[in-house]
């Protein structure tokens, strides 16, 4: 049954919508977004207005777009997932050729207040329109090649073009976020299964391919990959992030050295310490007590989520609000897991911490659409 | 599309399941997240803040302020200078070539510095201070100081300089710092950290480089927070560095300042030693160079004209010129022979102005010759045949082993670049040298100072003064280190029986004091301040028969560098000895005529300790005197003892 087919009545109308809001979650994002306030203000050396002003104006047209965003009925949002899909792919097909590019990657659109980066605004309208295509598509044909051929058609699209940018980072969630949405939309094991097994071929194929003619990955990118595996081979080259970052936290100790005093960060030794490095600069400052603490944080956003979506009885709503619970996890295992040397460094910001524009709104407008979940299910 | 009741049903459910699932890796991976933020904050943390401490702070050497030298008066010979330079940073300066046009106008720079200084802003980071202008003074630095606003990035600074105020009066003694060289450590092994400052000096030359280990103190440190472009953020804590040790030499700088005056326009060597305690009083060369060249860095034309100079400044002709010491040897040959107990004193032998040892003639310095000698006359008129005659009894190893007691042809180890040792001939020597056995020739040779013996300035002047006392005194320049005295024990006697001592100090006298003596000219008028000595006019060439058959040839009608070397060896007082002395000119003519005046007046003025006044000369030479004396480069007024000290360094 869809929503269409629910009493509406008995969701909340009106005004009172706002009463049905998940507030426990609207209190943990704002807790994580005033972390964010507090390392920019920190790693500008004390200073408000270089990053940590802009991002609380970003933050507060954000947590307005949120809010406006919950108060449209879920339904809403269905039907227009796949055009905001069409759109996002469209977008991403004109920065491929009018985009300016920056620091090697991420192409974005000059929209003069920010930049729109539309492989950020991908994320979301990806797991939308999976989300929209579980929801349409009859229970038993889930499985059957076919139709498990178009999702992977929806996903491959905007994966690939991400990748030609080149930004292998936002291409990964792209794809790992597909497939979660896939994945929690009950297609069989068996396909899984099958794609890890593949994924561990392309890995060996892409190692193979390395100097080869037909080579699969950009140089630098291979280089990143030798570099996360050892970064003390090259320290002060291309190791060098994944060294000092290492440093910086882990020097950080129980409950780090105290707010503004991180010298690792405060001293330039850290790269893009605002942007894709800020948690080391928490990790320095707060210690593991700290660290740890946002990671909570963001496990009990997840948790909020995941309940909001096993509650509601609809496919659309459930499948997106798990769709951006991968999404948004994706984001901080992965930025977390890169600057502590799990990972390789793919430019991953920390999500609501990290200095940016895009990812902001566009984490604030999924938050939104979580909420327009949260509100509108049947009781 | 329309669903069935129980579609949604399972829908839910498997949508719950496998959220759970997915609910299950968010929850594993953040697992692993935290057990990785404990293993690197946690377990590590010691290692990183350690990592952590490294990269943020920076230990930077502060230079020591080097010791300073002075002399035994405690007159400063070698300083430390404040250096007024002006630096410039490039970021705070914006637009260089403008504060640079606009610092011209301020200042006198030099075009070459500011080309070096431009490339060198241009290659350093924008934040590293470089020097655009060294060594200003006071004035100068005060007007960039007042203008300070209009040269944004200029900022004047205080550094510490080597300085030597007596210029180049001490060059042969204190010598000179320069920068470290990769030839330096290469040739040192030294691996002080100090060395690593930009334009850290380190002696080069004589004392300097000798005591260099006392002098140069150790380095301090100041550990500075650093960001990741090594720009200095803040000065964390420092540790002082430990100055050098000051050092204190025996020679005194007004006397050393009058030798060398005396010596100036000659190529000349000198030694002033006190008879008593061995202490050198003055050690000059002529001519001698300023030791502050080479602080600042020498130009390429004023190194190549030291260098090529046939007077050789850079050498040390007190310690490390080597001459055939002449006549000045033959009190060795006569103490040698009346220790031996061979020779009566008192016994003459006849001069004809030849002595005839197998088919060779040895000729006497006077063609007609000197009739009777006994030991004192010989000495006195300096009689080659008699020292042939008691040299040929004597034998060369008594007289070579009298040499080396009395102080020549041994080494004497002062804290100086080059210490000559000279040459005191045995048999064994020559046959090993020279391939040859030993023939009474070099005997006689070696008799008269001649053939193989060579001794310094320096050698003579410690055989005087131990002729002059009797005792065994060891040179010495260094008077004191760090206030703990340096100087040797009380010399102990040699030995020598006083009555043959006497005869010695008798015919040394008569050298001076004997209408006779080779030095009468040289005579005091005041037998207070009486000088005894012996002259020495040393050959440098052969003369062959036949020019000594058509007239020796004069010195005057000869090339500078083949006219006999002039030399001078004598004591003072003579009743008193006090001080001895050594003078050699290179190419001078005679002993008694070049040699023994500038003796006589460096002992009439380390007497004095002033410069000596006319009475005290012969009346016929006082008004050549009243003039050498108005035209000599001498300090007006006696240098002033000065405690000054620049300690501190910034």
């Amino acid at each position: 049954m869809s929503f269409l087919e629910y009493n509406v009545k008995i969701t909340p109308s009106g005004w009172r919508k706002v009463l049905y809001l998940n507030w426990a979650l609207i209190l943990l994002i704002v807790a994580v977004a005033c972390v964010g306030f507090l390392m920019l203000y920190s790693v500008a050396g004390g200073q408000l207005s270089r990053w940590a002003e802009p991002q609380m104006k970003r933050f507060a047209l954000g947590f307005v777009l949120m809010l406006v965003v919950a108060m449209v009925p879920i339904w809403f949002w269905r039907n227009m997932s796949a055009l905001a899909y069409g759109i996002s792919v469209l977008l991403l097909v004109f920065v491929e050729f009018f985009g300016a590019v920056g620091m090697g990657a991420q192409r974005w659109i000059d929209l003069g207040f920010m930049r729109l980066q539309p492989s950020e605004l991908t994320k979301i309208t990806l797991v939308m329109v999976l989300a929209a295509y579980y929801d349409w598509l009859d229970l038993s044909k889930k499985s059957r090649p076919l139709f498990v051929l178009i999702p992977l058609v929806l996903i491959g699209v905007p994966t690939f073009l991400t990748l030609m940018q080149p930004d292998l980072g936002t291409a990964l969630l792209l794809l790992m976020g597909g497939g979660a949405v896939m994945f929690v939309a009950g297609v069989h094991w068996a396909y899984f299964a099958a794609v890890i097994a593949s994924g561990a071929g392309a890995v060996a194929a892409v190692f193979a391919s390395r100097g080869t003619p037909w080579q699969l990955l950009q140089d630098y990118q291979y280089r990143r990959i030798d570099t996360f595996l050892d970064p003390t081979n090259d320290p002060l080259g291309a190791g060098y992030h994944i060294t000092q970052s290492q440093i910086a936290l882990g020097s950080g100790g129980w409950t780090g050295r105290g707010f503004m005093e991180g010298t690792q960060s405060r001293l330039n030794f850290l790269p893009e310490k605002h942007t894709d490095f800020i948690f080391t600069t928490l990790a320095e400052e707060f210690g593991f007590v700290g660290a740890a603490s946002l990671l909570a944080l963001y496990i009990l956003i997840l948790v909020f989520c995941i309940v909001t979506a096993i509650q509601h009885r609809d496919r659309f709503a459930s499948l997106l609000v798990m769709g951006i619970a991968v999404a948004f996890f994706l984001y901080f295992a992965i930025n977390m897991a890169m600057v502590m040397g799990l990972a390789p460094v793919v430019g991953v910001p920390l999500p609501l911490v990290s200095y940016g524009g895009s990812a902001m709104l566009v984490l604030m407008v999924a938050f939104g659409l979580v909420q327009s979940a949260h509100i509108h299910r049947p009781r | 599309m329309k669903r069935t009741q129980k579609d949604t049903t399972d829908s839910a459910r498997q949508i719950g399941r496998r959220s759970l699932v997915v609910g299950g890796l968010f929850v594993a991976t953040g697992g692993v997240l935290a057990a990785r933020m404990r293993y690197l904050q946690v377990e590590r943390a010691e290692d990183f803040r350690m990592l952590a401490e490294e990269n943020r702070i920076n230990i930077r050497l502060l230079p020591p302020a080097r010791g300073l030298i002075f002399d035994r008066g405690g007159v400063l010979l070698a300083g430390n200078e404040q250096n007024y330079r002006i630096t410039l940073v490039r970021e705070d300066a914006g637009d260089v070539d403008a504060v640079l046009a606009e610092l011209a106008r301020i200042v006198n720079l030099d075009m070459v510095a500011l080309d070096r200084a431009r490339q060198e802003i241009a290659r350093r980071p924008p934040f590293v201070p470089v020097t655009i202008a060294d060594r200003l003074s006071w004035a100068e630095l005060s007007a960039v100081a007042v203008n300070a606003p209009a040269l944004p990035g200029v900022t004047p600074e205080v550094g510490l300089s080597r300085i030597y105020p007596m210029g180049g009066d001490f060059a042969h003694v204190v010598g000179y710092v320069g920068p470290v060289s990769d030839y330096y450590l290469e040739q040192t092994g030294d691996t002080d950290p100090v060395l690593q400052i930009p334009d850290f000096q380190v002696g080069r030359n004589n004392v300097e480089a000798r005591l260099e280990h006392r002098l140069r103190g150790s380095a301090g440190t100041k550990r500075v927070e650093v960001n990741a472009g090594g720009r200095i953020m803040r000065e964390l804590d420092r540790d002082p560095p430990d100055p050098g040790a000051d050092v204190q030499l025996t020679v005194d700088a007004g006397l050393q300042n009058y030798v060398e005056a005396r010596l100036s326009g000659e190529s000349a060597g000198s030694v002033v030693i006190d008879c008593q305690t061995g202490e050198i009083l003055a050690l000059a060369s002529a001519p001698t160079y300023d030791p502050n060249l080479f602080v600042r860095g020498i130009s390429t034309a004023s190194w190549n004209a030291l260098n090529n100079d046939a007077y050789r400044p850079l050498a040390n002709k007190a310690t490390q010129g080597l001459y055939p010491p002449g006549s000045t040897y033959k009190m060795i040959v006569a103490l040698a022979a009346l220790e031996a107990g061979i020779i009566n004193p008192e016994e003459t032998v006849g001069c004809p102005g030849h002595m005839d040892v197998g088919d060779r003639r040895f000729h006497c310095w006077r063609r007609g010759g000197h009739g009777r000698m006994d030991l004192v006359q010989a000495l006195a008129q300096s009689c080659d045949v008699y020292f042939y005659d008691i040299a040929q009894r004597v034998g060369i190893e008594a007289i070579t082993a009298m040499a080396r007691r009395l102080g020549c042809g041994v080494r004497h180890d002062l804290p100086l670049s080059g210490i000559a040792e000279g040459l005191a001939p045995t048999m064994e020597w020559k046959v090993q040298n020279r391939g040859a056995a030993w023939v009474v020739g070099d005997t006689l040779n070696a008799s008269i100072g001649q053939g193989f013996v060579l001794s310094s300035p320096l050698h003579l002047a410690v055989m005087t003064a131990r002729l002059a006392t009797g005792r065994a005194v060891q040179p010495s320049i260094i008077r004191s280190v760090d206030g703990v005295s340096q100087l040797p024990d009380a010399a102990p006697d040699m030995g020598f029986a006083p009555a043959h001592l006497d005869y010695i100090h008798r015919g040394m006298w008569q050298v001076n004091n004997d209408r006779r003596g080779t030095a009468y000219a040289s005579r005091v008028e005041v037998s207070d301040f009486g000088i005894a000595g012996k002259t020495g006019t040393s050959q440098v060439r052969n003369i062959s028969a036949a020019e000594r058959a058509s007239g020796v040839i004069s010195n005057d009608d000869l090339p500078w560098e083949r006219r006999d070397h002039a030399l001078y060896v004598g004591y003072a007082p003579y009743t008193n000895p006090r001080y001895a002395c050594a003078v050699i000119v290179e190419h001078g003519g005679g002993g008694s005529a070049v040699a023994a005046p500038i003796a006589r007046d460096i002992l009439l003025r380390a007497q004095l300790g002033e410069v000596p006044p006319l009475e005290l000369y012969p009346t016929n030479q006082r008004r050549d005197i009243e003039r050498l004396h108005r035209e000599l480069p001498i300090l007006p007024t006696p240098p002033v003892p000065t405690g000054r000290t620049v300690r501190s360094q910034a």
